[in-house]
């Protein structure tokens, strides 16, 4: 009971003040093992993808979206970022988006490259 | 507004939430993070680099795997076990995962029962988060000399595209060595929990900073940090 309590809480703690405080983060232990259940039960799901040799976008899809769910249960709980102020967490995960910007990019370069690849050093020249 | 933002009460700044506190909290000419200890933010700070030298890393691991001409190896087969004479495709690697997994479990209710002054539970917690992890790198050693021994080098290998074991050394070697140094950080802060350092606000040798058992959960963002790291390497890495 207190574990729904304490998630719900959480959704809508932008507009409460913060659970953390002085004394630190506490949270009630029940929550913590859920988690642990979830993050249990999304790895057996990815690897039931490698299992079942699911193939394609499909593949791509189920993995990735396996992966931000795990990713976002153990930054959010575990790392107590939902409790934590707004400015600390955009702090945290503002910064890093970045990077996707820096992936696409390279995947434009890397295509381009593989082009240069087959073009000059392929079978054909 | 405006005497919030001046004000020497950080309490009354830290009032404010939503958008309008992120404003007030950047603009107080005070600390930014509010209810955050120094140690914590440094922790956050430290956590949000290393976050941008593993994403290169998996970076430059796509940018080659693009740009190769060569077929990438199926990591399917190449991590595949013989259990009873049947081939278990990537089986060492989920274990390592649920491995991992359960010593992040393990460690989020050491850091709660820390905060509950339970000092036996919190030590026991940390040791057994410890030797999860050092099961993990044991499993990695394992798998490392298998590969080698397939032949794998950072410049070649007998299965396709000579990147994959540049990619994989370096990725899953810088990965492996942030789970040690946290197995050895894990038995340094559960020594200190055992002998009681936090409860008696003993001071730390190298800070001489009274010890409080914030230290544990600020160990427990790094260990918890590794294993999201592995999230991200089991997924693009291994599985795609």
């Amino acid at each position: 009971m207190n574990d729904s309590r304490a998630l719900s809480n959480s959704s809508g703690g932008q507009t409460q003040a913060p659970t953390a405080n002085a004394t630190g983060q506490q949270h009630p232990i029940g929550l913590y093992l859920k988690i642990w259940g979830w993050l249990f039960v999304l790895s057996v799901l990815s690897y039931m993808v490698e299992l079942f040799d699911v193939q394609g976008t499909a593949r791509w899809t189920l993995v990735i979206g396996f992966m931000l769910l795990k990713a976002g249960l153990i930054v959010s709980v575990f790392m107590h970022v939902v409790w934590e102020r707004l400015s600390l967490v955009y702090a945290i995960l503002v910064p890093p988006s970045v990077i996707l910007v820096f992936v696409f990019l390279m995947v434009l370069e890397g295509e381009y490259v593989a082009w240069t690849r087959i073009v000059f050093f392929g079978e054909g020249s | 507004m405006a005497e919030h933002q001046v004000t020497r009460d950080e309490t009354a700044a830290a009032a404010t939430t939503g958008l309008r506190g992120v404003a007030a909290d950047w603009a107080s000419d005070q600390r930014t993070f509010k209810d955050v200890s120094w140690g914590k933010a440094m922790m956050w700070i430290f956590l949000v680099s290393d976050t941008f030298i593993f994403g290169i890393f998996l970076l430059s691991y796509m940018t080659a795997r693009i740009s190769t001409t060569e077929p990438w190896p199926d990591t399917g087969e190449i991590f595949a076990l013989t259990f009873f004479g049947q081939e278990i495709p990537m089986i060492l690697i989920a274990i390592m995962t649920f491995v991992l997994i359960s010593s992040s479990g393990t460690m989020a209710m050491a850091v709660n029962y820390g905060y509950r002054r339970d000092r036996a539970k919190t030590a026991l917690l940390l040791l057994i988060t410890a030797l999860f992890g050092a099961a993990f790198v044991g499993m990695q050693a394992f798998e490392w000399a298998k590969l080698i021994e397939d032949g794998v080098r950072p410049w070649g290998n007998p299965f396709g595209a000579a990147q994959f074991g540049s990619s994989f050394f370096m990725i899953t070697g810088f990965h492996g060595a942030h789970v040690s140094i946290g197995v050895l950080f894990l038995l340094i802060i559960a020594r200190k929990v055992w002998r009681g350092d936090f409860d008696h606000g003993r001071p730390g040798f190298f800070t001489s900073k009274k010890g409080k058992y914030e230290t544990v959960e600020i160990l427990g963002l790094y260990w918890h940090f590794v294993d999201l790291v592995w999230v991200f390497i089991f997924a693009f890495f291994y599985l795609l």
